[in-house]
């Protein structure tokens, strides 16, 4: 495919993806893409893990986070009237929005009134999940990315699939290709002589933005964390160029996730230590921007702030599930997690793969509703590593089975299923010793048979049924008097039939 | 009903019975930092670092600056004491435009806090420190920080910000992980960070 790398003509969506099964199994047969993903995966966690040692009280650091989120989120209402006061005062407009449409019009809208067709963006997860770029590219403007990865991706007309890193599954070499055969339909091309050196590829993304940061007159970021005493919001980033797009236009909309607010200015401390080091590995990420309003003279003199919900407050209202809105974005979880390390993130159909995803796609968009979602519970061996590693000790395992038991009974009244219809008849086989009895004399012939027929092939697919003892426990019992009579064959010879 | 009302209607029937954790905010007496400890975390971002004395610090940065045409923020020779200093290629900032920005070599800052176990500087665009975009254009950024400015931890630096002012707090030159998870120094912020440590 060689579309233009104009973000008005990208074809590229999670809509219509299938259910996790069906991706996970096209992803794994891609050997570019397992051997690229292990690489970052296990880079990244072994940085992790050094910083995180540095820090003596982590474990308190984890606690606080996490009952601060909480604390803020079960008096959401306050601190949102708050925030809401706080920027008026400051200077901004505050607009609210149900959902993705209502956030797409507001930024749109703001354009519109300055009489543009380009922003320029900063890497942000909210925006990403409305669909803002397919949102303005409908009504003639151009969102151009301005973050390395989504740069990576928007060129290529590909999808994200990290919440930090979202061209994770590309290589140097596939980055260094996209460049050369993508920059000059978006503006400055890229050297004809570049190579695939990590360090020269960001040379080459600084010249080709640059044009781009210079002549922009509106930015759009979305924010980490929104404190509600003071209406501070504050982006932390890498590269400069959320300072670029947060500093230079004249005119910044930020699109905020309801959950993100924090109540005063000194909780930033805790966040500030905790995501850094979970996210990129480092004691700091080289840029934090916060900003109180528009201050005269220096950056943006109008400012936006979209406060959005768009299936938050249905998360907010799943009292097992509520804690993934304490989800500060920083990714460790995707980074440990063996399934995501060998499916990638495009399986998961959603902006927020990973973990993180599995859950919060079904609490923010509600189970029974399409099957892609309603898979992804499943999209999980329930290790644990996520809850481990999660810096707001997010209880990623807890979430998951109960999101399986809502899809079970979301699906409950239609035809059973061959899982239901086994446990149904376990159920009666184990209530009654008469079938039991009868069950265990048929127990050999029934998992040949069983396993002959492919019932149930996709659990037994990829296990292996145990071979039934040639003689069940009750019949050893009875023939050996519970093992008093001391026969061949009892407890204790080594070749009894409860050995296997 | 209108947005607003709507989304505060589902907050506050979401949280019907949710019940806030207790929650323990320690006080915090901003502590000093170890300044040793500053200098090589500064140093381990790849940025440049050195320590002088206050009366060395004329010489260092006429030294640093050299001939290149750097920004000198407003009343930054007054906030470092060096009213006598000239740099040669020293413009002042009268409002220039990104462009402007642009075609000129680098800045010379002052700084608000310094935190000495992350290595990072924080500015809060007060005096000396120009507005956020002379920072962020120019390609080198040589930023003085006074030794009292160095704070242990992040919480003892955010106890000396005043929310009110933007902030821009720096951990070594614009970096990226974005190629493979492996850091690369110099995107789109300053690819060169010169810190002098004054004291």
């Amino acid at each position: 495919m060689t579309l233009a790398p104009d973000p008005l003509t990208s074809a590229a969506t999670f809509v219509g993806m299938p259910a996790f099964p069906t991706a996970a199994r096209a992803a794994l047969a891609d050997s570019q893409l397992r051997h690229n993903l292990e690489h970052a995966t296990h880079t990244i966690r072994d940085k992790r893990a050094r910083v995180v040692a540095e820090v003596d009280d982590w474990e308190e650091l984890r606690t606080r986070g996490a009952a601060l989120k909480d604390a803020t989120l079960a008096d959401l209402e306050t601190h949102l009237l708050t925030l809401e006061e706080r920027l008026t005062a400051a200077g901004a407009t505050v607009h609210w929005a149900r959902d993705a449409e209502e956030a797409c019009r507001v930024v749109a809208d703001v354009a519109r009134s300055h009489g543009l067709d380009e922003v320029v963006k900063v890497k942000s997860m909210a925006t990403a999940e409305i669909g803002l770029n397919e949102a303005l590219a409908a009504e003639g403007i151009a969102a151009w990315e301005t973050d390395l990865a989504e740069l990576i991706v928007q060129l290529g007309d590909d999808l994200p699939s990290h919440i930090l890193v979202p061209a994770i599954h590309r290589n140097r070499s596939e980055i260094r290709q996209i460049f050369l055969d993508k920059m000059a339909g978006a503006g400055r091309p890229a050297p004809a002589d570049l190579s695939q050196e990590p360090a020269e590829l960001a040379a080459a993304a600084r010249l080709h933005l640059r044009e781009k940061f210079l002549r922009a007159r509106m930015a759009v970021s979305g924010a980490n964390f929104a404190v509600a005493e003071t209406g501070t919001l504050v982006v932390v980033e890498s590269e400069g160029n959320g300072r670029m797009c947060l500093t230079l236009p004249e005119v910044l909309v930020s699109v905020v996730g309801i959950e993100k607010v924090v109540p005063t200015f000194e909780d930033l401390d805790v966040f500030l230590r905790l995501l850094p080091r979970s996210s990129t590995g480092e004691r700091m990420n080289p840029y934090t921007s916060t900003w109180t309003g528009v201050s005269p003279g220096d950056g943006p003199q109008e400012l936006h702030v979209v406060l959005l919900d768009n299936g938050r407050t249905r998360a907010l209202a799943d009292e097992v599930g509520r804690q993934a809105l304490r989800c500060i974005r920083c990714s460790a979880c995707l980074n440990v997690c063996p399934v995501y390390e060998r499916t990638g993130g495009h399986a998961y159909g959603s902006v927020y793969p990973g973990p993180i995803g599995a859950i919060l796609n079904p609490l923010m968009k509600g189970v029974g509703v399409d099957e892609q979602t309603d898979s992804l519970p499943y999209a999980s061996s329930l290790c644990g590593a996520c809850y481990e590693v999660c810096p707001v000790k997010i209880d990623i395992p807890s979430v998951l089975v109960d999101l399986r038991s809502q899809v079970v009974d979301a699906h409950r009244g239609g035809r059973p299923s061959v899982e239901a219809v086994a446990m149904k008849g376990a159920g009666a086989t184990f209530g009654s010793s008469r079938r039991l009895r009868l069950a265990e004399r048929f127990t050999g012939i029934g998992t040949r048979v069983a396993g002959r027929l492919g019932l149930a092939s996709a659990w037994s697919g990829a296990r292996d049924l145990p071979t039934a003892p040639t003689e069940s426990f009750r019949a050893w019992w009875r023939r050996t008097g519970g093992g008093t009579d001391s026969a061949p064959g009892g407890p204790g010879s080594g070749t009894g039939g409860l050995d296997r | 009903m209108s947005a607003r009302d709507d989304v505060l209607a589902r907050v506050r029937a979401a949280t019907a019975t949710a019940v806030a954790p207790p929650l323990e905010r320690p006080v915090v007496q901003s502590r000093p930092g170890d300044v040793d400890l500053f200098v090589e975390r500064v140093a381990d971002y790849r940025a440049v670092v050195e320590r002088c004395t206050p009366e060395e610090l004329g010489a260092r940065l006429a030294e640093v600056v050299g001939e290149r045409r750097v920004v000198v923020p407003d009343g930054l020779l007054e906030v470092l004491d060096q009213g006598g200093l000239v740099l040669p290629g020293a413009v002042a900032d009268d409002g220039l435009a990104a462009t402007e920005l642009d075609r000129l070599d680098g800045v010379v800052t002052a700084a608000t806090v310094g935190i000495a176990e992350t290595g990072t500087i924080v500015l809060d665009h007060g005096p000396g420190q120009g507005r956020r975009a002379v920072t962020l254009v120019p390609d080198l950024h040589v930023c003085v920080v006074r030794a009292d400015q160095v704070v242990a931890d992040v919480q003892d630096a955010v106890a000396r910000l005043d929310p009110a002012r933007p902030h821009t707090w720096i951990s070594g030159p614009s970096a990226t992980s974005d190629i493979e998870l492996d850091r690369v120094e110099g995107v789109h912020g300053p690819r060169q960070l010169h810190v002098v440590v004054v004291g």
